[in-house]
């Protein structure tokens, strides 16, 4: 153990002396909150107050149209020509033209002449306020109440509980999930392939560097294999729990400065819901409606706070563990044979594939998370830490997790034997193109 | 007294060739041991068993007059022939790994780096990185870190490919005074000059066998063929009158800037004494020197290879 034990210090030595490795390890949880942070921040600040001039030939939308926190409405009786004239002067930022010929059905479009971009959310609301007022007045047109429209109409709230062996079921909307899972899975994707290609580089390096000869003198190839391998893994662990604090508290730290409002809103929209389990859609829900534009935010936070993260972060650990040393001994293997990055093209590809399945099988799981697909995906461990991650928020069975965990790590103790036999001949290799026959024969030398 | 390294029959086969084919070679004790052979001989592969980077297919080792185990590997220096040192890693810490994956503790490797650094004068080198070094510098770190854990038998391959003069000769140096204080050198090499110039005893193998081995005197010695170098003042016509059936003039020639003065290389016939030639030919020129010519190791190894490549014939020949 103690020439095993020089050659993983050597090995996280000489990461942690390299600049970019402690740079991304520090930026990248700051570029994770970061995007995450903007994307909640502009979905919540899109809205830039829109002053709009509406020249309104039909003379049937004035006080029909209503504004909100940041869009005012004005009405004006000069024609479209005089407005546009006086338009970019002024201190309005859109004009709306309603052509005459709107209320005949003619023609049907509105336009907007603005000066500042109206943003999607202001486009939408102008157009729902124009065909809602617009068929509210064809039902008056034909004699029918729009209130009574109105209340005929009834939401129906689809609710999908999961049924377990002992009978139990609990609520389980799937949305939140399967993009949560999916995340966790292309997270698991990258992981193994960095550090999977660490090891590439590094094994790569002492051969081309010609120094590993001279340490395959003092140490048999299969410690130094190993050494590397586990002192990259150590790297690995180390570096994602300080990029997984990191982002935590990063993340928490912004989601309540940006969520603060939200959360608030959340406890109002529950007492509604309660309501409405109570009494049936005997309530007036028009004082809720404007929540309902929040309904699919209040979904996810409901749907984040159902997943158990501790057994997440366990199993992402372990199938780390394993799925990496899986793969990161068969790339130290081909790191040995070949001379140059180039040449491992060949063999790069039939490992990727396999990753590669992995990440596709997780992707199509967002639609269909209890196929036989993702099922043996999360067994075979070509694929299982992948998969494996993708499917965990939808609730796995704890004897499917171990079988799955005991296969990965029974497999990498081949994959390693394997990869050492190719490891001792290939590095030692100079000058010769290898094919995976040669690869082959290279596992019968003595 | 017991040899340091005892190789025996030792055959090493790879799919498609036989690297070592049963070769035996008897290292002495502080001796200095020249593995010769050309390109693809099967040297390199011979040395890589000794260090037990691989294995052999058959035959045994004797280190030392124990069967060759992993704890050898530090009594052993190797310098190979492709050699290289971590190119971002700074010399110091560099050493300090290597010497410590040896088997030296920590402050045994950092005393006895402190005494090479200082007697190559690269103390401020500790802390560069390796690529901030001229090749003249990381070579002496290379050697430096070959012979730093006191090796009892120190192997270099090809030691003076790619080291200017100047380190070749602190090597070559360096060599002669580790082996005053005790160690063997191995030393595989083409260089037919050095081996003449250092080594005591060679083995010569081509295509993965051993052809010649034995002490450089001697095999010299066995090599002579009775051939005379003879410089003689007089006319050739009556030197080549002198000649009788019992000498044969192989070469002559006239040698230049100088008046009637002319070499020749003369064979005489087994049996026939040096009395006699000279005799011969004392009446009709006059000797300026006369002596025996001993082949080169340059010679024997240039004909014992192509002799075994004749035999050998059609078999193609492999290159590594």
């Amino acid at each position: 153990m103690g020439k095993i034990g020089l050659i993983i210090q050597r090995e996280i030595m000489a990461k942690l002396r390299s600049k970019t490795f402690i740079i991304m390890t520090f930026l990248a949880p700051v570029l994770v909150a970061g995007f995450f942070g903007v994307v909640i921040w502009m979905s919540m600040t899109d809205k830039a107050d829109q002053d709009i001039l509406v020249i309104d030939e039909t003379q049937f939308f004035k006080d029909k149209l209503s504004g909100n926190d940041y869009i005012t409405f004005s009405f004006t009786s000069k024609d479209l020509e005089k407005s546009l004239d006086g338009f970019y002067a002024s201190d309005k930022t859109c004009l709306l033209y309603i052509p005459h010929n709107l209320l005949e059905g003619a023609g049907g479009a509105v336009k907007i002449f603005y000066k500042k971009a109206p943003g999607f959310a202001v486009q939408t609301d102008i157009r729902n306020q124009v065909e809602k007022i617009l068929y509210e007045h064809k039902l008056r047109a034909n004699n029918i109440d729009p209130q009574i429209i109105h209340n005929a109409k009834q939401s129906v709230k689809l609710i999908t509980e999961k049924v377990n062996e002992k009978g139990e079921h609990a609520e389980q909307s799937t949305g939140f999930i399967s993009i949560f899972g999916f995340l966790s899975g292309a997270v698991m994707f990258m992981f193994i392939l960095l550090y999977g290609m660490m090891v590439f580089r590094s094994v790569m390096e002492e051969k081309t560097n010609r120094i590993v000869e001279i340490i395959v003198s003092s140490v048999k190839p299969f410690q130094l294999m190993l050494g590397k391998i586990i002192g990259i893994a150590i790297l690995g662990i180390g570096q994602f729990i300080t990029m997984g604090v990191l982002t935590a508290v990063l993340s928490t730290v912004l989601s309540s400065a940006l969520l603060g409002d939200v959360k608030k809103d959340l406890a109002k929209f529950q007492q509604q819901q309660d309501l409405v389990y109570k009494n049936g859609t005997n309530v007036d829900l028009e004082k809720f409606d404007k929540m309902q534009d929040k309904l699919e935010v209040f979904e996810m936070i409901k749907q984040a706070g159902n997943i158990n993260y501790l057994e997440i972060a366990i199993c992402f650990l372990l199938f780390f563990l394993g799925g990496y040393l899986f793969y990161s001994s068969i790339l130290a293997a081909i790191g040995s044979a070949v001379d140059a990055e180039a040449d491992a093209q060949q063999f790069m590809m039939p490992i990727m594939m396999p990753l590669i399945v992995g990440y596709i099988i997780s992707a199509r799981m967002m639609t269909n998370p209890e196929g036989s697909m993702a099922f043996w995906g999360s067994i075979i461990p070509f694929t299982s830490p992948i998969v494996m991650m993708a499917r965990l928020p939808f609730g796995v069975p704890t004897h499917q997790i171990v079988i799955s965990i005991t296969l990965l790590f029974a497999s990498f103790i081949g994959t390693t034997w394997l990869a050492g036999k190719i490891y001792r001949t290939g590095i030692l290799m100079y000058g010769k193109k290898v094919s995976w026959r040669e690869l082959s024969k290279w596992l019968f030398y003595k | 007294m017991e040899p340091i390294l005892d190789i025996r029959h030792v055959t090493k086969r790879y799919s498609n060739h036989t690297a070592v084919n049963d070769v035996s070679i008897t290292v002495p004790k502080q001796s200095i041991y020249g593995l010769l052979g050309p390109n693809g001989a099967g040297k390199t592969s011979l040395i890589r068993i000794i260090n037990q980077i691989t294995a052999p297919d058959s035959g045994e080792i004797l280190f030392n007059g124990e069967k060759l185990n992993p704890k050898h590997v530090e009594s052993i220096g190797y310098l190979p022939e492709e050699r290289g040192l971590y190119k971002k890693m700074p010399v110091g810490e560099q050493a300090m790994y290597l010497a410590r994956l040896k088997g030296l503790s920590k402050a045994d490797a950092k005393a006895r780096l402190k005494y090479w650094f200082e007697k190559f004068e690269m103390q401020t080198w500790w802390s560069k990185k390796i690529d901030e070094l001229s090749k003249g510098m990381q070579q002496k770190v290379q050697f430096i870190v070959t012979v730093l854990h006191e090796p009892k038998l120190l192997i270099l391959d090809e030691p003076f490919s790619g080291f200017d003069p100047i380190n070749a000769q602190l090597i070559r140096n360096e060599i002669l005074e580790l082996r005053k204080k005790g160690s063997t050198i191995i030393f595989s090499t083409h260089n037919m000059g050095s081996v003449e110039e250092l080594c005591d005893h060679i083995a010569l193998i081509n295509k993965s066998q051993k052809i010649l081995d034995g002490s450089v005197k001697e095999i010299r010695r066995s090599h002579k063929n009775n051939i005379y170098r003879i410089t003689f003042k007089g006319n050739m016509m009556g030197f080549t009158n002198a000649i009788w059936d019992g000498a044969k003039l192989l070469e002559s020639g006239k040698i230049e800037d100088e008046k009637d003065m002319y070499w020749a290389l003369i064979k005489i016939v087994d049996g026939v004494k040096t009395s006699r030639l000279l005799q011969e030919l004392l009446p009709l020129i006059e000797i300026v020197s006369f002596n025996e010519v001993i082949p080169s190791m340059n010679d024997i190894f240039i004909s014992h290879v192509n002799h075994q490549n004749n035999v050998a014939g059609t078999q193609s020949n492999f290159t590594e």
